[in-house]
C-alpha cells in the first residue's frame, strides 16, 4: 500500500508534463483538505439536526419544524450563520492566545484523526498502514485542547470541567486502547481500508463480531470508553451543564464556541466510523457483497454502496449515542473513575486474554 | 458581601466516610482550597439563589447560602393593601403551588371571621385544586431534578402532563400559574361544565403516565446510584431544623398537617382512610437521603389523585362564595393557620385591628426553613452530589425571600 491519496493519483494522470511534484503534491493536499473538512462540517451539521429531532421524538415534541421547511432541515446552517454573526468575545482575565488557540487545535487534532478514515475502498485521504495508531493518537490530542480552554478561561467552571476532563480521559483510554486489541488481534492489520478488506467473506458478513466470541463484550466496553472519550452523557461530565454551567466551555460564545460543537460531533463520527471498521464489517454487508460480485471491485457502484454502507453503520453508532443522552441520568466523577480504572480496564484486560486463547486454539 | 464561609476542615474525616465507603479515595489528595460562587446565575439553583461554597478539588468544605436577591417586601405590602388585595400576592410566593398559597392565606383570614360559613362545594373545589396544584409542583420537583442529575428526558414528560393541570386552571380561573382563585369565604367561580369531567379524565391518564416516571427515573439505576446515600437527613437532624413537607418524611418522621392538624375536608377523608402519608423508607440507601426525598414527592402525587377522586365522588351543586361583604373588615385578633403545602408546612400569621388593611400578615414558608439544611448538609459532598442535595430541597426561592 502506497501513502499517497486519490487525489494525487487523479492528479498526476490528469496534469500536463512538465508540472513539477511538489506542485501536484500540495495541490492533492489542499484539495484532499478540503474536501475532508467539507465533508465532515456538512455531517456535523447533519448530526446535530439529527440530534434534536432524536431529543424531541425521545422527549414528545418535534424539535426543529421552521428553518427551511421540511422539518427543520436548515436548522444547522441558520444556527451556523448566527455563530458566525455573533460578537467575537474573550473574557478579560482570559489568557488570550491559549483561549483562541485551544478549539483550534481540538478541531486540528481531530480532522487529523479523520484524515486516516477512507471514504471508500479506493477513496481515501491518507492510507496508513498504522491507520488506528494514527487516530488513537490524534483523537487523544482534543484532551489537550480542552484542558488548554479551561485553564485559558481563567473561570473556576471551566477549570472543573477540564480537569474533570483529563482525569476522565486518561482513565478511560486504557480500557479504549484494550478493547481494540481485540479486533486487531482477529483481523491483524491497523489499516481501516484492509481491516474491512478482510471481513468481506460470508456474503459480505464475516465481521470481527462474528468471528470471536468475545469481540461482542469487546465492543461494549468500547462502545463505553468511546462514550467516555467524546465526552457524551452519561459521561458528559466536563461539560454537565447543571453542575459547571457549561463545563470547559463556559466562557466561549459565538462561532468558537461552536468549533467544541464541531469536534464533539466530529469524535462521535470517529469512533462509530472505528467501531463500525474494527466491529461491524467495515464496507461490508450482503449488498456491498452483491454490488462487489455483479459489477466488479472498484467499479462505481461498488465503491458507493461501501461508502454509504459503512456511513449508515457510522450513523447508527451516533444515533446509539445520543439515544443513551437523551435517556441516561448523568454519572458521579468517582463513579466515571472507579468504573473505568476497576470495572472497564480488567474487562478489557480479560477480553484480551479470553479471544488471544481462542484465536490461538481455532 | 463580605462572608467567611465555616471551615469545617477538621468535622470533615467522619462526613467523607458514607455507609458505602465508595469515597475514601479522596481522602487521599488535597488541593489549595477553591472558593465557587454558586449562583445565583447557575442553572441547578432553581432560582436565584447563591451559594458561597468552599471545595478541595471536587470535596466541599464549607457552603454557605445566600438568599434575597427574589426580595419582594410581601409580607410588608400585606400592611398596606386591603384583606382581598392581598390574595394576588401570595400567587408570587411560592409560584409553583400558587393554589395552596391562596388556600393558605384565605383559610387564615377566615380564622378571624366566625360566623363565615364557607359552603361545602368551594371546599370541595378548593381541595381538588389544592391537589392538582400539589402534582404539578411535584411534577416539577421531579422533573427538575432529573434535570440536575443530568437526565433530562423526565423533565418533558413531566411537563407533559403539567401542561394539563395547567390548561385545567386555566379554564377554571383564566390563569396558568398565579391563580388567585381561592379567596376568603369561598372560590371566585364555579367551575365550568364539564370541568369536573375532564379532570376526572386527567385523574386516570395520569395514573397510567406516573408510572412511567417511576420507570424511567426513580428506578434507574444510575439515578439510585447517585442519589441514594447522598445528603442523609437523619430524623433528629430534620426535627431540629424544622424541616417539613417530603423533606421531614423522606428521614422517616411521618407528619403531615393533612392528617395531623386536619383542615378543610381532610378530616373527612381520613375517616373515609383516603389517602395514606408516604414516609421514606430508606429503601434504596441510608434512610433521609435525596432518594427517599425523591421517591416521597412521586408516591405523593398518587396520594393526590385518591384525594382528588375522593371529592369527585361527593361533590354536589350548590354556592361557591361564603356571605362576604363587598368590603371586607376583619374583627379584631390574631390567627395562625398552617397548611401542608407540597414543600412542607405554609404557615400564615394574619393579625386585624377591625379594619380594611390588615395590621400584620406573616408567612411561615417551608422552602425558607428547608434551605437552612444545606449549610449543613453540603460539606463532605461532592460538586456533583452538592446539585442533587440542592435539587432534593425543591427549594423555591419566591418563597424564601417572598
Amino acid at each position: 500500500m502506497d501513502g499517497g491519496n486519490i487525489f494525487l493519483t487523479l492528479l498526476q494522470k490528469v496534469a500536463p508534463e512538465g508540472v513539477p511534484a511538489w506542485v501536484l503534491a500540495l495541490t492533492a493536499a489542499v484539495v484532499g483538505i478540503a474536501i475532508l473538512v467539507g465533508f465532515v462540517s456538512v455531517l456535523v451539521m447533519f448530526a446535530v439536526w439529527l440530534e434534536r429531532k432524536v431529543s424531541g421524538h425521545i422527549q414528545c415534541r418535534y424539535g426543529p419544524m421552521y428553518a427551511g421547511g421540511w422539518h427543520g432541515w436548515a436548522q444547522s446552517v441558520a444556527d451556523g450563520v448566527k455563530l458566525l454573526a455573533k460578537e467575537d468575545l474573550i473574557p478579560l482575565g482570559a489568557d488570550k492566545p491559549l483561549f483562541v488557540l485551544a478549539p483550534a487545535l481540538m478541531l486540528a487534532a481531530i480532522f487529523g484523526a479523520l484524515a486516516a478514515m477512507p471514504l471508500s475502498p479506493s477513496v481515501y485521504f491518507t492510507n496508513l498502514n498504522l491507520g488506528l495508531f494514527a487516530i488513537l493518537a490524534m483523537s487523544s490530542m482534543t484532551t489537550i485542547g480542552v484542558v488548554m480552554a479551561g485553564w485559558a478561561s481563567n473561570s473556576k467552571w471551566a477549570l472543573y470541567g477540564s480537569m474533570r476532563e483529563a482525569a476522565q480521559v486518561v482513565a478511560y483510554e486504557i480500557p479504549f486502547g484494550i478493547s481494540l486489541l481485540v479486533p486487531l488481534m482477529v483481523i491483524g492489520t491497523f489499516n481501516l481500508g484492509e481491516a474491512s478488506a478482510r471481513q468481506a467473506g460470508w456474503f459480505g458478513m464475516h465481521w470481527v463480531m462474528f468471528q470471536n466470541p468475545f469481540v461482542l463484550p469487546a465492543f461494549l466496553l468500547f462502545f463505553t470508553a468511546a462514550l467516555a472519550e467524546t465526552k457524551r452523557a452519561p459521561f458528559d461530565l466536563p461539560e454537565s451543564e447543571s453542575e459547571l454551567v457549561a463545563g470547559f466551555m463556559t466562557e466561549y460564545s459565538g462561532i468558537r464556541w461552536s468549533f467544541f460543537f464541531l469536534e464533539e460531533y466530529a469524535a462521535m463520527f470517529l469512533m462509530s466510523v472505528v467501531g463500525a471498521v474494527f466491529f461491524l464489517g467495515g464496507f461490508e454487508s450482503p449488498l456491498t457483497h452483491f454490488a462487489r460480485e455483479s459489477f466488479g471491485a472498484g467499479s462505481v457502484v461498488h465503491e458507493v454502496t461501501a461508502g454509504v454502507t459503512l456511513l449508515l453503520k457510522a450513523m447508527f453508532g451516533i444515533f446509539l449515542m445520543m439515544w443513551l443522552r437523551w435517556t441516561l441520568p448523568r454519572v458521579r466523577i468517582d463513579q466515571v473513575m472507579t468504573m473505568g480504572y476497576k470495572y472497564l480496564t480488567p474487562l478489557a484486560l480479560l477480553c484480551v486474554l479470553g479471544a488471544g486463547i481462542w484465536e490461538a486454539i481455532f | 458581601m463580605a462572608t467567611q464561609i465555616e471551615d469545617r476542615s477538621k468535622s470533615e474525616e467522619e462526613s467523607r466516610t458514607l455507609p458505602t465507603g465508595e469515597k475514601e479515595f479522596f481522602l487521599d489528595v488535597h488541593t489549595s482550597d477553591l472558593e465557587v460562587n454558586f449562583g445565583p446565575q447557575h442553572p441547578a439553583t432553581h432560582g436565584v439563589m447563591r451559594i458561597l461554597m468552599r471545595a478541595d478539588g471536587e470535596l466541599i468544605t464549607g457552603a454557605q447560602p445566600h438568599l434575597g436577591y427574589l426580595h419582594r417586601c410581601a409580607e410588608k405590602i400585606g400592611e398596606s393593601v386591603e384583606w382581598l388585595q392581598y390574595l394576588p400576592y401570595t400567587d408570587r410566593y411560592d409560584y409553583l403551588a400558587a393554589m395552596n398559597n391562596n388556600l393558605g392565606y384565605s383559610m387564615a383570614v377566615e380564622a378571624l371571621m366566625p360566623g363565615l360559613v364557607i359552603p361545602r362545594r368551594a371546599e370541595m373545589i378548593r381541595t381538588i385544586c389544592a391537589e392538582l396544584n400539589r402534582i404539578g409542583s411535584h411534577l416539577i420537583a421531579f422533573g427538575t431534578y432529573g434535570l440536575d442529575i443530568g437526565a433530562f428526558t423526565p423533565f418533558f414528560y413531566a411537563f407533559r402532563e403539567r401542561e394539563w393541570m395547567m390548561a385545567l386552571f386555566e379554564k377554571i380561573c383564566g390563569a396558568r400559574l398565579t391563580y388567585s382563585y381561592i379567596r376568603i369565604g369561598g372560590v371566585f367561580n364555579d367551575a365550568p361544565p364539564g370541568w369536573l369531567e375532564e379532570v376526572a379524565r386527567f385523574c386516570d391518564v395520569f395514573e397510567e403516565k406516573w408510572k412511567e416516571y417511576v420507570d424511567l427515573l426513580v428506578m434507574n439505576q444510575i439515578f439510585v446510584k447517585r442519589t441514594a446515600n447522598v445528603g442523609v437527613i437523619p430524623r433528629e437532624m430534620a426535627l431540629d431544623f424544622g424541616l417539613t413537607g417530603p423533606m421531614l418524611r423522606g428521614s422517616g418522621v411521618d407528619f403531615d398537617l393533612r392528617r395531623d392538624l386536619p383542615y378543610s375536608l381532610y378530616g373527612e377523608m381520613l375517616r373515609d382512610k383516603a389517602f395514606d402519608v408516604i414516609v421514606g423508607k430508606g429503601e434504596k440507601g441510608t434512610l433521609g437521603d435525596c432518594w427517599d426525598r425523591t421517591w416521597c414527592r412521586v408516591f405523593e402525587m398518587m396520594e393526590s389523585i385518591k384525594i382528588v377522586r375522593w371529592c369527585l365522588e361527593r361533590i354536589e351543586p350548590g354556592p361557591v362564595l361564603g356571605d362576604i361583604p363587598k368590603v371586607l373588615r376583619i374583627p379584631p385578633g390574631e390567627a395562625y393557620v398552617g397548611i401542608e403545602n407540597p414543600r412542607g408546612e405554609l404557615g400564615h400569621y394574619v393579625v386585624s385591628d377591625g379594619g380594611k388593611v390588615g395590621v400584620r400578615v406573616r408567612v411561615r414558608g417551608p422552602s425558607f426553613t428547608n434551605v437552612a439544611v444545606l449549610e449543613e448538609l453540603l460539606p463532605g459532598a461532592l460538586i456533583a452530589d452538592a446539585i442533587a442535595i440542592i435539587g432534593s430541597t425543591d427549594v423555591v426561592i419566591g418563597e424564601t425571600d417572598r
